[in-house]
């Protein structure tokens, strides 16, 4: 369980996040919403103890990130953040075998081997993993680092931005995985998205974020509308049905 | 060292392209090792050996302590091309000699117990870097740039000063004092190689156990907190850990931080293996390698009418432009 209480980030006078007090529903997807600067990656980093919170707490199961150790954290909740840039050369299946660090301390035992295996499978890396991670795409790098949190086999899944880099075939190949994540596995994943179409697609809840502030959640059906999404990104949006899912229009 | 050794070899079984080649570098330093030890030796043994033998043992743990002090640094810093030198050390050890010349005159240098002085320099670098880096990293907020920047302007500010008071010493004095600032292995106290031992062996158990939590680092902040590993509590204590190796073997022999740009790197392009276990040992084997190859050189080749920095950066930077050529072209 995902919970916040008054989680307010300032910088001097200006809240980027401000007093948002949510409850993320369990074994569900939940997509965050919102135009640039909305504070949907600072609000991610507060609940995955990246950045210390101004004001307010932030729980994940009932422990206080702010207080409770990073070890206990990382086997509970894994994050994936925007461009993660390793200098080091690291193969594909070495980077994976990382998401094991808090399982195995660097000792990797049968049952570690066997997750990292699982992890490059269920990303398609399987034919990768061997390369360098300088020497594969930008798209084939995501992935591996959506790997390496797979692997982490932690309940809460934390994405920022994962489709990222990503082409239409892999953006929906990773949507469709977070999903059976979900779904299958019975993992709570919460990923900041900006393809609206995404979010409703696949999402079972939407926050929705405009100054910091939680304007809006709930379930597709009731996000997606004209008049919900003109209020946070603050332009025009055709709503159409198609096979039952909604779909934004706004390109022109 | 051998702490390390042990736990690398236990570990390298799994992948022998990686065995053999710290084996071979192992091989390679005992050669050179012995070498050193045995050629052109003349008159009774016992004597050559303790005497060589103190000048061997004091290269073993210089060339440790630089190179593990430099892939440590190079490990927090996210960076290939920096070493400590870049927080100011040498630096300060230069201002430390030249303010001892200038204040008690070339005397100075050799006053009191030298155990003494050893502990003195060696405490005050020591104590400089826990108190400029505990303060710069006591705000979580603060980054590592910001750090070695300061670094960058405190380390000019020694050498300015250290080269204005450098300006007012008596010319004899400044001869005997230039020797100190280059790092020189033939006026090696045997005394001081035991306290030395001492550190930098210690230094070298907290880092195997650090191990797998140093290859965590790799990945930079976010990731490593994502995994369980206390970012600012670490790079905090790697520090300490480079402040100590960086401070005991400038105190005991001067300045050579080239070397551990060099043989990081050296160690970077042999290895197909990013992790600290196979890297650190292989710099250390590398740096032995170096700086006993290169004193051999300098007293066989020489005749000891050059410093060994120099030998070291001479050959040492043709091998590393090269193989950086060849890198980049493949």
């Amino acid at each position: 369980m995902i919970e916040t209480q008054e989680l307010t980030r300032r910088y001097d006078k200006a809240a980027v996040v401000d007093a948002v007090s949510l409850q993320l529903p369990e074994q569900a997807f939940t997509a965050i919403i919102g135009a640039n600067g909305a504070g949907k990656s600072t609000f991610l980093a507060m609940v995955s103890r990246l950045m210390p919170a101004s004001a307010g707490r932030a729980f994940v199961d009932g422990l206080d990130v702010a207080t409770t150790s990073g070890d206990v954290l990382a086997r509970r909740l894994a994050i994936l953040r925007q461009d993660s840039a390793v200098t080091a050369r690291v193969t594909v299946r070495d980077l994976v075998a990382f998401g094991r660090y808090p399982h195995s301390r660097g000792r990797l035992t049968a049952e570690d081997r066997a997750q990292i295996e699982d992890a490059l499978d269920f990303l398609e890396l399987a034919p990768l993993a061997d390369r360098f991670l300088d020497e594969i795409s930008g798209g084939q790098r995501q992935r591996a680092f959506v790997a390496m949190v797979l692997a982490q086999d932690t309940d809460h899944l934390l994405l920022d931005e994962p489709l990222n880099n990503l082409d239409m075939r892999h953006a929906a190949g990773m949507m469709k995985l977070l999903r059976r994540a979900v779904d299958e596995r019975g993992r709570t994943v919460v990923a900041v998205l900006h393809d609206i179409n995404f979010a409703s697609c696949y999402a079972d809840h939407i926050v929705a974020m405009r100054d910091g502030r939680v304007i809006a959640e709930g379930p597709p059906e009731v996000i997606v509308t004209p008049s919900v999404l003109e209020a946070v990104y603050g332009i025009a949006m055709e709503v159409v049905s198609v096979r039952g899912y909604r779909s934004v229009h706004y390109y022109r | 060292m051998p702490a390390l050794a042990n736990v690398a070899l236990m570990r390298l079984t799994a992948r022998p392209g990686l065995a053999l080649i710290v084996g071979l570098l192992a091989l390679l330093a005992a050669a050179i090792a012995t070498a050193f030890l045995t050629i052109g030796a003349r008159g009774r043994w016992d004597f050559v050996l303790a005497f060589r033998g103190t000048k061997l043992a004091a290269m073993v743990l210089v060339g440790v302590a630089v190179a593990t002090a430099a892939v440590l640094f190079q490990t927090i810093a996210r960076n290939r091309i920096l070493t400590p030198s870049i927080m100011g050390f040498d630096a300060l050890y230069g201002l430390i000699q030249t303010g001892t010349v200038f204040l008690l005159g070339a005397r100075g240098l050799g006053f009191g117990d030298p155990r003494l002085a050893f502990a003195v320099e060696a405490g005050t670098m020591i104590v400089f870097a826990l108190l400029l880096y505990g303060w710069l990293l006591a705000d979580g907020r603060r980054s590592l740039h910001l750090m070695l920047l300061v670094g960058v302007v405190l380390g000019a500010i020694f050498r300015s000063l250290a080269s204005f008071m450098g300006r007012m010493i008596d010319p004899a004095e400044f001869v005997v004092l230039q020797q100190r600032l280059f790092a020189n292995f033939n006026a090696v106290r045997s005394d001081l190689l035991l306290p030395t031992c001492l550190a930098v062996g210690a230094v070298l158990l907290v880092v195997a156990r650090l191990l797998p939590r140093l290859d965590v680092l790799l990945l930079g902040r976010e990731a490593a907190i994502g995994l369980g590993v206390d970012h600012r509590r670490n790079v905090f204590l790697v520090i300490v850990l480079v402040s100590i190796l960086v401070s005991v073997s400038t105190a005991l022999v001067g300045p050579v931080t080239f070397l551990g740009l060099l043989v990081a790197n050296l160690a970077y392009m042999l290895l197909p293996s990013y992790r600290h276990v196979h890297v650190l040992p292989a710099a250390a084997l590398l740096a032995v390698v170096a700086l006993v190859g290169g004193q051999l050189a300098l007293e066989r080749l020489f005749a000891l009418d050059a410093v060994l920095p120099v030998v070291i950066e001479f050959v040492g930077g043709i091998v590393l432009i090269a193989l950086l050529v060849r890198t980049g072209r493949r």
